[in-house]
């Protein structure tokens, strides 16, 4: 199957979410293979802004045409910016996950939770193993 | 584990990098390039569905007609050979069992075409009411079968326009089948019913001649687009046909299983009804959520062609009405839905005629 290399500079949670860690902030996304297995998506349904997330749970929804997914937060923190361009587009996140596709930003309640995901080599290992 | 069915036609899924789930116990391809691009296929130009997995019933004998009146809710003495008719297969209850088309092919020869999750149970349904001269046989594995839909269909095929529900014999580049004109889409369009071991031949060649290959995601959006009612969503063994809108094929004037129960119901007016509904607020409707104003959703998806969430449901008849306002509970978030006019889409609105 055709896919796009998952990016060295982002790290990865097991659910297929990614996280770009800038000191105490980080954008969060999902990853190229979710994208994939959702098929085109077809709304997006926001978290409300200043929301705290926690690592592991769900802070958004996307749905395709067939089935509605969790987004699941990869480290903990509060929303301080949401990709709003994506309820009107959210389509974009099929087309460019790592990049204008992103989802939202979090001020981080603990940088170190980082240290527990996965870096681009061992998400791919992770994924080949999912077969 | 049980063994998944594979159609004539998996081997060709597989190479065109289908994605394949399980349905109804067989393994079909849910799309291909996507749903939403095949959706707009069979709305704008022409798309095939691989839909050999649904049953063939025959019914053979002097007494076939007589037998299949008495079990289905249409007049069967409407139609003659070379006619189909949209029917349902009743319980005592007035309960739809299957819906299903029955093919006319000579005055004592018929084919039913059932859903594929139904086909056992029909069959059983028959088998056990079955009567002298009145043979029944599945026959499914005999054959494959070919949706070929949208506006340029005929057109990509070669073949001559038809009336709708009638079938004859014919051929695609030297494959024969039969033509039905007959589909599930709310498209110009025909099935095509074709000897299971020159399936994959007659596939090769609608190809060629420029149909999109189409998932059973896009399936399900077209017919939800033009109100189709799927059996098992939106009506079964415990949902009777008035209640659904599908009056319009119940002969009440003629006898049939369920047909007093139907007529009462008829005559007292269903205290709930299926209604089609638009959203007007973000969120999308899937089966099984709650209408807060009485039912819940039984078919639920985004419109491709609205672009927005569209759904059906059983509610109060009161509010069955185009434009009652509906709350749709979209995993705790009520969100605003209005009843509209069946069929959601009509192919002629688009037209202007």
């Amino acid at each position: 199957m055709a896919a796009e290399r998952n990016p060295d500079d982002l790290r990865y949670h097991p659910e297929h979410d990614w996280a770009r860690i800038d000191g105490d902030e980080a954008t969060f996304g999902v990853t190229w293979f979710a994208q994939d297995a959702l098929g085109e998506l077809v709304h997006f349904e926001p978290p409300e802004e200043g929301t705290t997330v926690t690592a592991g749970q769900p802070y958004a929804e996307v749905e395709s045409v067939k089935a509605v997914s969790d987004v699941v937060a990869p480290l903990s923190g509060e929303i301080v910016e949401i990709n709003r361009s994506l309820v009107d587009a959210p389509e974009t996140v099929n087309s460019d996950p790592y990049g204008e596709g992103w989802i939202v930003r979090v001020r981080l309640s603990d940088p170190s939770e980082a240290e527990s995901l996965m870096d681009a080599e061992a998400y791919e290992r992770y994924l080949a193993e999912q077969g | 584990m049980q063994t998944l069915l594979r159609t004539p036609l998996y081997d060709r899924h597989v190479q065109l990098g289908a994605r394949l789930v399980p349905f109804a116990g067989w393994e079909m391809p849910v799309q291909y390039e996507g749903v939403i691009p095949e959706h707009l296929a069979v709305r704008r130009d022409c798309g095939v569905f691989d839909v050999s997995h649904m049953g063939e019933l025959e019914v053979e004998g002097p007494n076939a007609r007589g037998f299949l009146q008495s079990l289905l809710s249409n007049d069967i003495d409407r139609i003659g050979p070379g006619k189909a008719q949209y029917t349902l297969l009743t319980n005592e209850e007035g309960g739809i069992v299957d819906d299903l088309i029955v093919y006319e092919r000579d005055v004592e020869r018929f084919l039913l075409i059932v859903n594929a999750s139904n086909r056992e149970t029909d069959l059983a349904w028959l088998r056990e009411r079955e009567i002298p001269g009145a043979a029944v046989r599945d026959v499914s594995h005999d054959y494959a079968l070919l949706a070929v839909q949208g506006p340029l269909s005929l057109d990509r095929l070669g073949l001559p326009d038809a009336p709708a529900f009638t079938f004859a014999d014919g051929e695609i580049d030297g494959i024969a089948c039969t033509v039905n004109r007959t589909g599930y889409t709310g498209e110009l369009g025909c099935e095509l019913l074709v000897d299971a071991d020159e399936g994959g031949e007659l596939w090769d060649r609608v190809l060629a001649r420029g149909a999109v290959p189409c998932g059973l995601g896009a399936r399900d959006t077209l017919r939800l687009e033009v109100c189709y009612p799927l059996h098992g969503n939106d009506i079964g063994p415990d949902t009777d046909a008035i209640s659904a809108g599908l009056g319009w094929v119940c002969a009440l004037d003629k006898d049939f299983t369920g047909v007093e129960e139907l007529r009462r119901i008829k005559e007292a007016g269903p205290e709930r009804r299926l209604a089609a509904f638009v959203m007007e607020q973000p969120g999308i409707p899937r089966q099984g959520m709650a209408i807060a104003e009485g039912g819940e959703v039984t078919s639920g998806s985004h419109s491709p062609v609205l672009e927005r969430g569209i759904g059906m449901g059983y509610v109060p008849a009161a509010l069955a009405q185009p434009g009652s306002e509906l709350t749709i509970d979209v995993r705790g978030r009520p969100r605003r839905a209005r009843v509209v006019k069946k069929p959601i889409y009509s192919r002629e609105e688009q037209d202007g005629g």
